[in-house]
């Protein structure tokens, strides 16, 4: 159950000229209300936005005085201007846990016993850090691939978290200058051709990133997720602004359904 | 800080609020998502997503821009249709103490009448006609833009209704008060404004408008002046009580509604900033009326001294 909370900045990191790592003391928000990676939190961004900017967790922990979130976004407009310009001491006015992040049995709790499984995380660009605590919570091997639009980008504070808790991790760049010169999906098909372990494919990123995935996912029978990104206003699932259209016809809300929906279930021609 | 003495209520067509205070239809669901932050007891009345007689799936995305102190929205009107609600939103809500106000729309006259039955027997407390949608038979015209067209739904809907019932006024109209009057001389029991004033916004890179669907319908602390103006304006054409709306979202802004001539206020895109905004403005609007010495809140309906 969502709850408003106060949450004070403890750390700010700026990661590139757009890009920052913000950690917040959330109140009990982990602990007691179950806050993990790939939900995200609805944070008002100032007086001048009317609307609350959605910003999905990367990484969470239980601690005291207060448990921890982290959050990594990308200054786009005014709202994340804001953000960015905050400090640690700051307080901010955050809604959440909202969404449902991805569904991995083995790290909920009512799990009990199930086959050995292999995961494929696929992010892209700002979509890469939501899969972070998917690297490290889950007793199977997994494999990352993550894409970037150049070196730059790839953050190693962020990088070496794959790096360090997947049995692989395979980078992309867009123009080539680190790791596979071209775009996630092709990467993810020749694992996919090498490979037939593979049991889920969790992805995040830009969504023409994840209609690609969920493409070649479909074509190897992949069941596989996507985080899911559209314009909200209350976040909570009452007023029906964040509708995505699905392949039966009906309308989802990504921040009530989502931000994680399986891939075979959207319509990516919407 | 509010006062012992101080009476919150407030009657709206005959139906006792607890307090003036309302949610705005189509903010706030069927109450279960915001009910997770208060007690909706708390509240006044709910007036709840607008139903149409069938299921719809609304319009494609994006459905929200934000504009300068507003959102543009283009929701359409998605709601699992009357029976549903009836169904399995109706005894949540009945849960809780706290008047139940349906909120319906028509593609034709009929439509809105066997709506109203169905919502009568159900046992909702009022129930709110949203006439700001198109007129299938008349070419897609909004009922709510011709004083012929808004009567003959209000007809129909008294007709069929044995709770009082509401008529929501457009805004996006040349005389508002025309389309009141001839509603009130239809026999409509309330008037409810604002509802949406339709508006745009454009992708200056894309040149694309945000909205899917082009247009969309503005909401939130923008259109508090019109609200004010419309409401002032209806009040002193008709007799009947208003239930006032439009960028609501401190006591202060409630009051000049109240003043204004509304008998209580809805407060919509105002949850979307904060979730508790609706106590928050009763609390604040009981604050103004406690200084000003009031012993109800009440007394502030139609206390405008215009120059
Ligand atoms: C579930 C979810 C999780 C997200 N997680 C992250 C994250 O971890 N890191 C990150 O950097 N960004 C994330 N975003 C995108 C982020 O919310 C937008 O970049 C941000 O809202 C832009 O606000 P702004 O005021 O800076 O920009 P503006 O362009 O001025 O925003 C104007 C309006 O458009 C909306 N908007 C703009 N871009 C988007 C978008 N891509 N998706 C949805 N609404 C948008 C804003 O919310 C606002 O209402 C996420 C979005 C969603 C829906
Ligand atoms: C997302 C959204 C959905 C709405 N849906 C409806 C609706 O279904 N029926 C209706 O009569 N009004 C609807 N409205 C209009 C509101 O009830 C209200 O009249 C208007 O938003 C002005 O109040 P506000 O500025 O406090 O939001 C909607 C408004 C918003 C923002
Ligand atoms: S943003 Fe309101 S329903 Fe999702």
């Amino acid at each position: 159950m969502p709850i408003q909370q106060i949450c004070t900045v403890v750390e700010m990191t700026q990661l590139d000229a757009s890009t920052w790592w913000m950690v917040l003391e959330v109140g009990k928000m982990v602990e007691q209300h179950g806050l993990r990676g790939g939900q995200f939190l609805h944070i008002k961004c100032g007086d001048n936005q009317l609307l609350r900017r959605p910003i999905s967790v990367a990484i969470t922990g239980w601690d005291e005085p207060e448990d921890l979130a982290t959050l990594i976004f990308e200054v786009r407009g005014e709202g994340t201007k804001w953000l960015s310009q905050r400090r640690v001491g700051d307080k901010l006015d955050v809604l959440g846990p909202l969404g449902n992040g991805f569904h991995v049995p083995e790290i909920e709790e009512d799990c009990v016993e199930i086959e050995e499984r292999h995961y494929l995380l696929v992010g892209g660009g700002i979509g890469v850090p939501p899969l972070i605590m998917y690297g490290w919570s889950m007793p199977w091997p997994r494999t990352a691939v993550l894409g970037f639009r150049t070196k730059g980008k790839a953050f190693s504070s962020v990088v070496s978290r794959f790096q360090e808790a997947c049995e692989k991790t395979y980078l992309c760049t867009d123009d080539g200058t680190l790791g596979r010169h071209g775009f996630v999906d092709g990467q993810v098909r020749e694992l996919l051709e090498q490979d037939k372990s593979f049991t889920q494919i969790l992805a995040c990123g830009p969504k023409p990133m994840l209609k690609s995935v969920a493409k070649v996912a479909a074509e190897f029978g992949v069941p596989c997720q996507v985080s899911m990104e559209e314009r909200m206003a209350c976040g909570i699932g009452a007023c029906l602004g964040c509708a995505i259209r699905m392949k039966d016809g009906s309308m989802k809300h990504v921040c009530k359904d989502g931000p994680v929906f399986n891939a075979e279930e959207v319509d990516w021609d919407a | 800080m509010r006062k012992k003495c101080l009476d919150l209520s407030v009657e709206l067509a005959g139906v006792r609020l607890k307090n003036p205070v309302v949610v705005a239809s189509g903010t706030f669901g069927f109450g279960r998502e915001y009910g997770q932050f208060f007690d909706l007891s708390e509240l006044g009345g709910i007036c709840c997503k607008g139903l149409t007689l069938h299921p719809r799936e609304g319009n494609p995305p994006p459905r929200i821009a934000e504009t300068p102190f507003g959102i543009l929205n283009s929701v359409g009107l998605q709601n699992p249709g009357v029976d549903a609600f009836i169904e399995d939103e109706l005894p949540f809500l009945r849960q809780h103490d706290v008047k139940v106000i349906a909120n319906i729309s028509g593609n034709t006259p009929e439509e809105y009448g066997v709506m109203c039955e169905k919502l009568s027997e159900a046992g909702v407390d009022m129930i709110e006609v949203n006439i700001s949608c198109p007129n299938v038979k008349a070419g897609g015209l909004a009922y709510g833009t011709r004083p012929e067209l808004a009567a003959e739904v209000t007809r129909e809907a008294k007709q069929h209704a044995t709770v009082p019932v509401m008529v929501k006024l457009s805004p996006n109209v040349t005389d508002i008060t025309e389309i009141a009057r001839a509603v009130a001389d239809a026999g409509a029991d309330a008037l409810s404004l604002i509802n949406t004033l339709r508006g745009m916004r454009i992708d200056v890179n894309t040149r694309r408008p945000i909205l899917k669907v082009n247009t969309g319908g503005l909401s939130g602390p923008a259109v508090l002046p019109v609200a004010i103006h419309m409401v002032w304006e209806v009040a002193s054409a008709v007799k009947l009580p208003i239930l006032g709306m439009g960028g609501v979202s401190t006591g202060e802004d409630a009051a000049q509604l109240l003043l204004a001539g509304a008998s209580a206020v809805a407060v919509g895109t105002a949850l979307f900033a904060d979730p508790c905004a609706p106590l928050k403005v009763r609390d604040g609007l009981a604050e103004i009326a406690a200084r000003q010495g009031l012993s109800a809140v009440r007394e502030l309906t139609g206390g405008i001294r215009p120059w």
